[in-house]
């Protein structure tokens, strides 16, 4: 058991796990992948942190990321629009960091002051992954503490689109609970206060009946006024609209019935449904809190802001300032360091520019830009540091022109849900009888008649309808969630059920970014690769590059004699064997090239090629197989054709193939798409997707690391789960399917209520049993039946 | 007797209403997590070595 250890902790970095280098960095008995990770636990270690290592093994995220410049923190401007509360002495903040994932992320966090006194206490919400720093601005600025957390490696991830304000601002499901608790408050206490009205009063307990009744309907008006506010003032507008939902039966049912227990109560003629109308209440705020329940850490808003760095480097005068980037002009002349994004259209104005458009454009090969060449915005420097000149503001280049786009201008159009449709034909058929019950009765009775007609309102009241909803998707939703499928409402569950076209994105969606692979035909000893590695190594050449990286080598040798020849190939000798990799041109071999090939020449003798290859994601052959049966297919490459042979078998007609795709060409394909009747699901990862997103009726943003930038949309899928699209359609469809057949079981206790009702016999008791039992019912069959159709489609 | 009785019951239950809403309202229900695990953690947290062989000892 010790050796086991001791093996595991021999492989892999003691910091974040991942598996070490041939030649690791050390520190004591520990070992390292990287620097970074080095780094971080020598300050640690120093401060008496190391418990940190204590709480969970390797729980630090891998650094071997370069991490950014944090100087435009200094500037006043920037940093008053990131601080919560700012005195003479102290200062509030709160952060966004994607990093936090494990209980040593908590206590690390929280025990700062210990490595800087001057913070004086720091806080973490961990489902919002979020911290709150309090510290004193005197001895510490606030790009101190922001740097003191990325050398800590936990980088916080500020952006112009913060969505920190507004969470902070967003009291929305404060509000919701407070109203569940004063309407169970008041439900528990008249339900108490009803007992004994129902089991009968001795004779000599007659007289506290009609004080009972009294404090009922002072604990119901809270309930009315306050709880059930909301329904009224949503059947009011909608009905202002012209729009049936739901609530409006609801509010109608409520508002009948606090007035008919009000005169019962006051004219002493019976007890009232104060009970039944704070149960209902109570209910359906529950279902309301059910189906908004979000996912705090998740974004789906994102736009290009929040892709984009909060401030750049300007060069004014021969000096360096970091300005706030809504404030960059036209003229202004920038640097952007390695790594960093190009923040609007620029020329080149000095250095080596090789920008990585693959997020923007979808092409996913590096793109070099010579000096005075226009660069667009949303390229990500590759090399060192380069100097530009802005020629058009941020919101008007060519990238971020797609939101001044109709499409972004308004809230996208609600989802249309079965219980909005179901709800319209209700309402007019309770209306109807409720009328006819009345008139039944008008002219032998009319007491009678009145009582028949509020009963039916009362007791048809669809508050198991209201419930199926919300429950059976919550149910999924949290469902889906477990299987990394992440939603922006229950709405969209609904949406999925209806999908008949499905889009995809080719770069980063059906591909897998981080494994682009190579094919080796031929033979090759295991130290003919390191001879190869080490040649690779010193080009630039974005094939070499790859190979580099998928051969996965340390460098051992020095290379002698490097020659490159730009686009053909690479000679050297390397350890005293002569070797040559190219295009077989360059090598003087015939062999017919068809996309990338990179043949392989050692001491003259012909080793045979390596052929590069896009990794799809796992299981997307069978994935498009099986969604191809029911649905259309499409793709929609920005990426140039060279891929087109091999997804041809995946699409059914060729016509459905598309390369060379613009923002603005996609977003159009799917408005034609949706002209011809078609419910449009699109997959997508990148800014270049955003339209195509934000237009389509399901926009599902996939992405490898949920905590990465993923554009505005309706869904996230993490690129782990892409296999399990079809389970998740399927899932879906049941689930609409579980709402309809609980919709016909709360009609069925609807209409046995019914059944009393209209003869004008509907008691307290009936009402106040069948309005809980209705809803038990429905949360327990909505809730049950939605896991066993995950279990059948094995999702749970 | 039962009136006064009465009227208590309904007040001392609404002072606990007062103060869920306080509660909720001051924030302390927006985290539900953070706090479970940050009770855990030790004011001292023990140094790595001594936790080690109390690993050792569970496993042999």
């Amino acid at each position: 058991m010790k050796e086991q250890i001791n093996l595991s902790i021999d492989t892999q970095c003691y910091h974040c796990g991942e598996s070490l280098p041939l030649i690791p960095f050390s520190s004591e008995d520990k070992q390292f992948c990287c620097a970074g990770c080095k780094g971080v636990y020598l300050i640690l270690s120093s401060h008496q942190l190391s418990s940190y290592y204590v709480y969970n093994a390797v729980p630090g995220a891998s650094q071997k990321k370069e991490t950014a410049h944090f100087d435009y923190l200094d500037e006043p401007a920037i940093a008053a629009e990131l601080v919560d509360y700012t005195d003479d002495h102290t200062t509030v903040l709160t952060l966004y960091i994607p990093a936090i994932h494990c209980s040593s992320c908590i206590w690390l966090l929280e025990n700062l002051y210990k490595i800087k006194p001057a913070i004086s206490s720091s806080r973490i919400d961990f489902p919002k992954k979020q911290v709150t720093i309090t510290f004193k601005n005197q001895q510490i600025s606030l790009r101190n503490v922001v740097e003191l957390l990325a050398s800590v490696g936990y980088e916080p991830l500020i952006s112009l689109q913060d969505m920190v304000k507004k969470q902070q601002s967003d009291h929305s499901e404060r509000n919701l609970v407070t109203k569940i608790a004063v309407a169970g408050f008041c439900f528990a206490n008249v339900m108490m206060l009803s007992f004994p009205d129902y089991f009968g009063f001795a004779a000599f307990e007659q007289n506290f009946k009609s004080f009972f009744n009294w404090i009922n309907l002072a604990l119901g008006i809270p309930v009315l006024l306050y709880s059930a506010r909301d329904y009224f003032i949503s059947a009011w507008t909608n009905l202002k609209n012209g729009i049936l939902n739901l609530d409006f039966p609801l509010a109608l049912g409520i508002a009948v019935m606090f007035v008919r227990s009000a005169i019962e109560i006051i004219t002493q003629t019976g007890a009232g449904f104060i009970d039944t109308l704070c149960s209902l209440v109570f209910f359906i705020l529950i279902g309301k809190w059910m189906q908004q329940r979000t996912y705090h850490y998740l974004s789906f808003e994102r736009d290009y802001r929040s892709y984009f760095p909060v401030a750049v480097t300007c060069i004014a005068n021969g000096k360096e300032q970091p300005i706030p980037l809504n404030e960059l002009k036209t003229g202004d002349r920038i640097l952007i360091r390695s790594n960093e994004i190009i923040p609007a259209d620029a020329i080149l104005l000095k250095g080596e520019a090789k920008l990585d458009f693959s997020f923007v454009t979808g092409e996913s090969l590096p793109v070099e830009k010579v000096l005075g060449e226009v660069i667009y915005a949303g390229g990500r420097q590759l090399m060192g540091a380069i100097e530009l000149e802005v020629v058009k503001p941020v919101s008007q280049s060519y990238l971020t022109k797609l939101w001044n786009n109709e499409t972004f201008a308004g809230e996208k159009d609600p989802i249309q849900t079965f219980s909005n449709t179901a709800s319209k034909y209700f309402s007019i058929a309770l209306l109807l009888v409720a009328i006819a019950a009345g008139l039944f009765w008008i002219n032998t009775d009319l007491n009678k008649a009145a009582a028949a007609f509020t009963a039916v309102l009362i007791i048809a009241c669809p508050c198991a309808l209201a419930l199926s909803s919300p429950f059976t998707l919550a149910a999924v939703l949290s469902i889906f969630d477990q299987n990394k499928f992440y939603l922006k409402s229950t709405a969209v569950i609904e949406e999925l059920a209806r999908i008949s076209t499905i889009v995809f994105d080719k770069t980063g969606t059906i591909t897998n970014p981080a494994a682009n692979g190579f094919a080796f035909s031929g033979s090759l000893r295991p130290e003919d690769k390191q001879l190869l590695s080490d040649l690779a190594r010193n080009s630039g050449h974005p094939l070499s590059r790859e190979l580099v990286k998928w051969l996965g080598m340390a460098a051992v040798y020095p290379v002698n004699q490097y020659r490159e020849q730009v686009g053909r190939g690479l000679s050297g000798t390397v350890n005293g064997h002569e070797l040559k990799i190219g295009s077989a041109a360059f090598l003087g071999i015939s062999a017919k090239d068809k996309g990338s090939v990179v043949h392989v020449l050692i001491d003259n003798a012909y080793c045979g090629c390596f052929r590069s290859e896009q990794r799809w994601r796992t299981g997307f052959k069978q994935l498009a197989l099986k969604l191809g049966q029911d649905k259309d297919l499409h793709l929609l490459s920005g990426d140039q054709d060279h891929d087109r042979g091999l997804l041809t078998p995946f699409f059914q007609r060729m016509q459905q193939l598309h390369f060379k795709q613009s923002p603005q060409n996609k977003l159009d394909y799917i408005t034609g798409l949706q002209r011809t009747g078609k419910k449009v699901m699109m997959l997508g990862d990148g800014l270049n997707d955003a339209g195509a997103l934000r237009q389509s009726n399901l926009g599902v943003a996939v992405t490898d690391d949920i905590n990465n930038f993923s554009p505005g949309c309706d869904a996230i899928l993490d690129g782990n789960a892409f296999e399990k699209l079809p389970q998740f359609i399927r899932q879906a469809k049941d689930a609409v399917k579980v709402i309809h057949m609980s919709f016909v079981i709360s009609i069925l206790y609807n209409v046995a209520g019914l059944f009393f009702a209209v003869q004008g016999l509907l008691s307290p008791l009936i009402a106040a049993i069948l309005m809980p039992l209705s809803t038990v019912t429905i949360i327990l069959f909505t809730t049950l039946s939605a896991r066993y159709y995950a279990r059948k489609n094995k999702l749970l | 007797m039962i009136y006064p009785l009465l009227g208590l019951s309904i007040v001392l239950a609404i002072l606990f209403l007062m103060a869920f809403l306080w509660a909720n309202k001051t924030g302390q229900n927006d985290d539900m997590y953070t706090p479970s695990v940050r009770m855990l953690f030790d004011d001292q947290p023990q140094p790595p070595a001594e936790e080690q062989s109390d690993e050792d000892h569970i496993q042999t």
